[in-house]
């Protein structure tokens, strides 16, 4: 953990130093966009605005047409040039596809019913609701060139290798500095030496002090500072062997590499999706269940990349994002150029972090469900690990601090109306502890 | 002054010439210790660069290493679906229903999957009969590690493909050429089946269908065929029966199928004042005898005349036979029993014989017995003596060209298995569908690999009218394939079995009716008339190859007409007369018919009367022991030995060990089917002797035996050492029906008295308490009520148990050093006197320390059960959860301790094995771990291997060796309760309360539940007059309640 920090700190120094040539590449590129704007601006008879045209995009078409690569439907950019080069179709046939496909199916137009029948005989969805407008908007985005590979990638590629020349120079400094004062002292000691041999030859003589009884001796005579500092010792090595013993088998901070890395920073961080989500069985189940690879694939079929900021930010951990989204698609046997299930599935070995002994039984529909516990109380901020670990100790005297103190939910639940009213009566409280329903007997965790 | 007397160690120190007091002066020991062959070849230990340092030094590092390595957890690995099926989630049991019929069993049940394996099964509460011990036990076949895994073709494991492509070939040549073809089978009674079968006959041609029975009732369906017309057994509905008399039928255990206990059992609960009463006349003790309210024992002989007499007392056509007076004098009160019950009475016979079918068909229509059922007759048996004969003749004469196999067993379960094994040797092609390489399979050219029935598709129709669908609860483990499919492929057909079956149903069985709601329940009854009279005429046309008149080529077998009741009492009483014991073959309701013998916990389950597991054994009254000199004798590690006899009949003999039975019939013996099996089996389940090599003809009543003592002694493993109660009532407490409808509870039930401060006080008042009470008013407070008078002591729960919680099995050495696992047993005791009532009596008079009534002789007397005729009860004990317990206190590390729903909860992880619960417990429920008995080869079972470990509930922890164990009134599916209650936000109903033992038993004899709702039935029994606890004296205040046994001695 120390050291990602470590490249982190260089990071952003480095970044500082870059910013002039960040900005200038930056300008470059405005100026490179707006010249393509008013050029493509000049192709069209109506005019798009493409920021306008990408929120359009992004709300009806990205589900399934991408930019540049195929997905449910074919890629879009450059589509209007495209069919006005090579099937010399205008405007209006866009248009009419796109309100209504399938009726430009049936009158048989050919174009249309190639591309029909191209794509699987899946009809695209006719949007009525776009206006014309909407459409060039549209048009205009997809006209866009793709753009040029993001600075920001190009800086942190800098800022890595500048971060290592940083590295290097650091260690030269110390190791100049530390062989100064290795020379100083070894000057010293020879300065010292002269001077006694200057001494020694002028005759001078130095008076040698008494030099009375030692530390250490008057440290041996003296047997109470003996006892005590052995009374000392004893403590404290016992407080440390007894540390040892107790976290044997405690995996706190337990942090394996994973086959695939997955980021819940920004699956439940960035992208806030519900923990239980793909945890689902935990609502019902005593296993939260790491969630199987089709359930992944829901939102994965779609996302075959990551934006490119995100590949940058994974950089800075030194993942390549897409490559880990690779890793998904082997082992579902999906292939994202055709678009289907190819391959033979390779289920995939996760390796569990959080273990508990087989004689400790833990539901988590009784925590998640029953008693509404957070699964970041017991997981830790989960939304901000990039690499799982476990946050917690997982042992017993854990467990039990949390059911003295934690009351149970028992508000809408027919279940505890009566043993409820019974036991705050007995107990003369309000709110009942998990401790007081009988949280801490043996056998409700271990049979 | 020392003196200089000689001490001697040994007599031979006495004899000066003597060697070996030469060589013990000079060695400690006479004869040189082996050491060279513990340590192999001692020149090369020489020459081992090893020297004892660098030994020591390895020692020394690997030790360290090992306690370094401990310290490194291990990596765990959890692996996902790709994707994941919506209806499994991880951690959450899904349930079955499904069907068992493996020929023997028939049973409708619901199966529990965990992450898609089967680990349980529990009674479908929709189905028509309760799950038994084996049909418990079946799950862990599914388990087996001796499983045929692919078709094998002499020895060798080959393709689908190419058994596919050989055997049609082979079937198509056969039929060209005009030689037969036989389909040896179990009882399917299924609808698919049958269809299936008809149409493989239809395109072979010259194909004959016979149905076996390894345990015959071909007697009892050829009486019912002649009478009835249709080739079925009688249902019986004991609740409907106030007096239900037996000659020799087991009716609680396996006869005609079993499934009848649980109607038996509502009868017999006292409500109302009445119950119904059951006179048992029989040779063996069997379960039924052993719950019998009169008991006559009667060789099988005398039985035959018992019925003939019965017969003439009801139906006044008289026939003479010479009964014992004693007997005779039964007899008669008997009968008279019989005609004043009327309709309420009912007659049952275990004989496999026409004519003592055709008699009590006879008596019980003559009855108008209510209890007597011929509108939905039970359709699970089919088999045929004569056409298994004759078909084993025709072998033997080359008339049989291919013989396929399925669910049977003959090389095993036939009495003449050599000239079987010599008919097979002349068939051009034998095919053997089964699970195992079992006897027969082995003899054949083809083994087709079956599928488990928990991985197969099927129907069945349990009684006329009532059916029943089996369906795959798990993807077939191996590459195996159903005798149904290949019937399908044989016939070209290229539909799933599933779909054959579908069609089937929506055809001719559903009438409209939703097949997935049929799946669904698992059963389906045909109501109205119409379906009924279509799936019957189809049915019974294709089961009328089992018939014997249609399966036999030209034979003549027995008429189908009936036989006049005179005529059919006149032949039993004239049954020719032979010299020699009277051999009674029977089937414990563990091992049954010996199908699942490799099923460990069917292996360790002790039989209900004798308590002996891992075994069978001659059975030998008293009478007959004392005058052979046969022994049954206890040593000192706690085992029982017995003498060995050499028993004769027919001309074949095998050693058995004995077991002197109580209550067995002077002048009869008896053995058990199911053991002595040979192959497909791993060696520890290579248990007993084989009893059918005497199965003569189909008859299980043989005459003629005769019993020789051979030298050497056999070690039983038995689990219940003590036979009777020795007075201690308060145990068990009896009582008869008169004195329970006319006299007070504190008469026949009473509290009983301690004394405080010189007054008699009830055990239960506060005063006499040791401990503190605690307020147990709040929450759930659970109370299991076992009512003695509904148990029959068949021991589903003792299976279902093992099943639900990981009971290991620990195998015969260890049952026999009394180190069995069991959290729930069934003690069962003999009365010493002929009743409980006659033991207390003699208890109670006891006059001194010696003399004649000493209680020394007394209770030496008391000790051996009484020698003809006592009285049986049976007691399922499991930890009583004592409210205030004996183990808690003694427990040193507070690792059994009380939860406030009643539980005693005892935490394996904290205990440290000190066993000093164990000796402080009362009740003895407490079982210590004395290894691991999980992934140890020393305990070869099912939880030595991966597959066999896979029927392991993963809610209950696997113990480990040194812990203590013990029952946990279930914890684990109560919190499951109430977990599911507190999702739903909703109040708990009580039905819904289980232990696997409740749930298990289809009597109704156990109920558990909390009595802190007043309106549930357990605080409701709580407060019964008939309720009392186990040694209530000693104030533990169990929460388990018992309820007394009411016998029913009225004689009417």
């Amino acid at each position: 953990m120390k050291k990602s920090y470590q490249s982190l700190e260089d990071n952003s120094t480095n970044n500082m130093k870059q910013v002039i040539h960040r900005k200038l590449a930056a300008n470059i590129l405005q100026l490179g966009f707006l010249i393509l704007l008013t050029f493509s601006t000049s192709l069209h008879a109506q005019e798009g605005d493409p920021a306008k045209g990408k929120t359009i995009y992004n709300a009806n078409c990205a589900a399934c047409h991408k930019l540049d690569a195929p997905m449910t439907g074919p890629a879009l950019r450059n589509v209007e040039q495209r069919l006005a080069e090579q099937e010399g179709l205008d405007r209006n046939w866009l248009t009419s596809w796109i309100h209504n496909s399938a009726g430009l199916i049936k009158s048989g137009d050919a174009y249309a019913n190639k591309v029909y029948n191209e794509w699987n005989q899946m009809p695209m969805t006719a949007f009525p609701q776009l206006s014309d407008q909407d459409i060039s908007d549209i048009l205009a985005y997809t006209a866009e060139e793709k753009a040029a590979p993001p600075v920001p990638v190009a800086s942190a590629d800098g800022a890595a290798t500048g971060g290592g020349d940083s590295g290097v120079s650091n260690t030269l400094i110390l190791g100049a500095l530390a062989v100064l004062f290795a020379l100083l002292a070894m000057a010293l000691v020879l300065v010292r030496r002269t001077l006694n041999r200057f001494a020694e030859a002028k005759g001078v003589y130095v008076e040698e002090k008494d030099k009375g009884v030692s530390i250490w001796r008057a440290f041996i005579q003296n047997q109470f500072l003996i006892f005590v500092t052995v009374i000392l010792l004893l403590l404290s090595s016992t407080y440390y062997v007894y540390g040892y013993f107790m976290q044997v088998g405690v995996d706190q901070g337990y942090e394996p590499v994973q086959p695939i890395h997955y980021s819940h920073r920004i699956h439940a961080g960035d992208n806030a999706i519900d923990c239980k989500y793909c945890h689902s069985s935990a609502r019902v189940s005593k296993h939260s269940g790491i969630p199987s690879l089709n359930v992944c694939m829901n939102c994965h079929k779609s996302i075959s990349e990551v934006a490119p900021e995100t590949l940058a930010e994974g950089k800075e951990y030194g993942v390549d994002y897409n490559a880990e989204i690779e890793k998904l698609y082997a082992a579902t046997g999906w292939s994202p150029a055709e678009q289907k299930y190819i391959g033979e599935p390779q289920p995939v070995k996760w390796i569990r972090i959080h273990n508990l002994p087989d004689f400790a039984y833990f539901n988590h529909a009784q925590h998640v469900s029953v008693g509404g516990i957070e699964c970041q109380t017991c997981h830790g901020p989960v939304q901000e690990m990039e690499i799982m670990y476990q946050h917690s100790p997982l042992t017993m005297g854990w467990c039990i601090n949390c059911h003295r103190e934690t009351n149970v939910k028992v508000e809408d639940n027919a279940y505890y109306t009566k043993i409820h009213e019974q036991l705050s009566k007995k107990y003369g409280v309000e709110k009942l502890t998990v401790a007081q329903m009988g949280g801490l007997e043996c056998g409700k965790c271990h049979y | 002054m020392s003196s200089n007397k000689k001490y001697w160690k040994s007599v031979e120190e006495l004899n000066t010439d003597s060697s070996i007091v030469e060589a013990l002066r000079q060695n400690e020991f006479v004869e040189e210790i082996p050491t060279d062959e513990f340590l192999g070849n001692k020149s090369t230990l020489g020459t081992s660069a090893t020297t004892r340092r660098d030994f020591l030094k390895y020692v020394g590092f690997s030790t360290a290493a090992v306690s370094l390595a401990a310290c490194e957890g291990p990596i765990i690995k959890s692996i996902p679906y790709v994707v994941q099926p919506e209806s499994i989630i991880p951690g959450v049991a899904n349930f079955y229903a499904t069907t068992i019929a493996n020929g023997y069993d028939f049973a409708s049940i619901l199966v529990r999957t965990r992450e898609g394996r089967p680990i349980n099964i529990q009674n479908n509460d929709l189905g028509q009969t309760g799950a038994n011990a084996r049909v418990n036990a079946s799950v862990l076949g599914l388990y087996d590690s001796m499983r045929l895994q692919a078709p094998v073709k002499n020895g060798n494991s080959i393709s689908w493909e190419t058994f596919d492509a050989e055997t049609n070939q082979k079937l198509t040549d056969l039929t060209n050429s005009g030689k037969e073809i036989v389909l040896l089978t179990q009882t399917f009674a299924s609808p698919s089946a049958s269809k299936l079968i008809s149409s493989f006959k239809e395109k072979y041609g010259n194909v004959r269908h016979v149905v076996y029975d390894a345990i015959s009732v071909s007697g009892a369906l050829d009486a019912y065929q002649a009478k009835y017309g249709e080739r079925a057994l009688p249902n019986y509905d004991f609740s409907k029966a106030a007096t239900i008399v037996s000659v020799g039928a087991d009716f609680l255990g396996d006869w005609c199928g079993g499934g009848y206990d649980a109607g038996y059992a509502l009868g017999r609960i006292p409500k109302n004042g009445k119950m119904s009463r059951h006179i048992q006349i029989e040779a063996n003790m069997s379960l039924t005898g052993a719950n019998a309210d009169k008991r006559i024992p009667a060789t099988p002989s005398q039985q035959r005349m018992v019925l003939a007499k019965i017969h003439g007392y009801i139906t006044g056509q008289s026939v003479s036979a010479d009964l014992p007076a004693h007997i005779e004098k039964e007899v008669e009160k008997v009968a008279s029993e019989l005609r004043t019950a009327g309709s309420n009475g009912v007659l049952v016979t275990g004989f496999n014989d026409v004519n003592a079918q055709t008699i009590v068909l006879n008596i019980n229509a003559a009855l108008g017995s209510k209890a007597f059922d011929t509108k939905s007759p039970i359709t699970t048996r089919q088999g045929s003596d004569q056409a298994v004969s004759s078909l084993v003749m025709d072998m033997n004469a080359g008339k049989v060209g291919a013989i396929i196999m399925c669910g049977v067993n003959p090389l095993y379960t036939l009495p003449n298995a050599n000239e079987f094994a010599e008919g097979l040797k002349k068939t051009e092609l034998s095919i053997a569908f089964s699970m195992k390489a079992d006897e027969t399979a082995l003899a054949t050219q083809y083994i087709a690999a079956t599928p488990h029935y928990l991985e197969s598709w099927g129907d069945v129709e349990l009684k006329k009218g009532h059916f029943a669908l089996m369906q795959p609860t798990i993807r077939p483990l191996f590459d195996t394939r159903q005798f149904e499919e290949a019937l399908l492929k044989w016939t070209g057909s290229d539909v799933s079995y599933h779909d054959f079956i579908k069609e089937t149903w929506n055809n001719s069985i559903l009438g409209g009716g939703s097949f997935n709601q049929a799946l669904h329940d698992g059963v389906f009854s045909a109501s109205s008339a119409d379906t009924m009279a279509a799936i019957f005429g189809e049915n019974m046309a294709s089961n009328s190859t089992a018939t014997p008149t249609e399966t036999s080529a030209g034979t003549a077998f027995a008429s189908t007409t009936a036989i006049s009741g005179g005529d059919a009492a006149r032949a039993l009483v004239s049954a020719p007369k032979s010299d020699g014991f009277e051999l009674t073959l029977y089937s414990k309701v563990g091992m049954g018919d010996g199908k699942q013998a490799n099923n460990p916990w069917l292996q360790e389950f002790p039989d209900p009367i004798s308590r002996v597991s891992w075994d069978n054994y001659l059975l030998v009254s008293k009478t007959d022991a004392a005058k052979l000199g046969i022994k049954n004798w206890h040593v000192a590690d706690g085992g029982l030995n017995s003498s060995l006899v050499e028993l004769t009949l027919n001309g074949v003999s095998e050693i058995l060990p004995v077991i002197i039975q109580p209550g067995q019939a002077v002048g009869s013996i008896g053995m058990a089917f199911g053991y002595g099996r040979s192959k497909g089996l791993k060696e520890e389940m290579q248990t007993g002797k084989n009893a059918y090599k005497f199965y003569e003809d189909f008859k299980e009543t043989q005459s003629g035996a005769s019993i020789k003592v051979v030298a050497g002694e056999h070690e039983f493993a038995l689990i219940q050492l003590h036979n009777t109660l020795m007075g201690r009532n308060d145990i068990i407490k009896e009582t008869t029906l008169e004195i329970f409808n006319t006299k007070d509870k504190s008469y026949w039930n009473a509290v009983p008295m301690v004394s405080l401060n010189h007054i008699e006080t009830p055990v239960t008042s506060p005063e006499v308490d040791l401990w503190d009470e605690f307020d147990r008013s709040m929450g759930h407070h659970f109370n299991l009520a076992i009512d003695l008078n509904a148990c029959t002591g068949c021991g589903a729960c003792v299976v279902a148990c093992q099943a639900e919680n990981n009971v290991p099995v620990v195998g015969k050495k260890e049952v026999r050093k009394s180190r069995d696992m069991y959290w729930l047993r069934i003690d069962r005791y003999y009365s010493s006197e002929e009743t409980f009532a006659g033991d207390v009596e003699k208890k109670e008079n006891i006059s001194g320390l010696l003399g004649d009534n000493g209680s020394v002789g007394v209770f030496d007397e008391m000790e051996s059960a009484a020698m003809n005729n006592p009285q049986v009860a049976f007691q399922p004990i499991m930890c009583q959860h004592c409210n205030h317990a004996p183990c808690e206190t003694v427990c040193p590390v507070a690792a059994t301790s009380h939860g406030r729903q009643g539980q005693n909860q005892m935490v394996y992880n904290r205990c440290v094995g000190t066993r000093y619960c164990a000796n402080n417990c009362p009740y003895k429920v407490r079982r210590f771990n004395w290894f691991s008995y999980n992934k140890n080869d020393e305990f070869d079972y099912y939880m030595n291997d991966d597959l066999g470990r896979m029927v392991l509930n993963p809610d209950v922890t696997v113990r480990s060796r040194g812990v203590m164990e013990k029952c946990s009134f279930c914890i684990q599916k109560t919190q499951k309760t109430i977990l599911d209650a507190k999702l739903a936000g909703r109040e708990i109903k009580d039905v819904e309360f289980h232990t696997a033992c409740s749930a298990a038993c289809d009597k109704g004899a156990m109920v558990f539940g909390d009595i802190n709702d007043k309106e549930s039935k357990v605080a409701k029994l709580k407060e019964d007059k008939r309720m009392y606890h186990l040694l209530e004296y000693i104030g533990t205040k169990p929460n388990v309640q018992y309820h007394t046994i009411v016998r029913n001695t009225t004689e009417a």
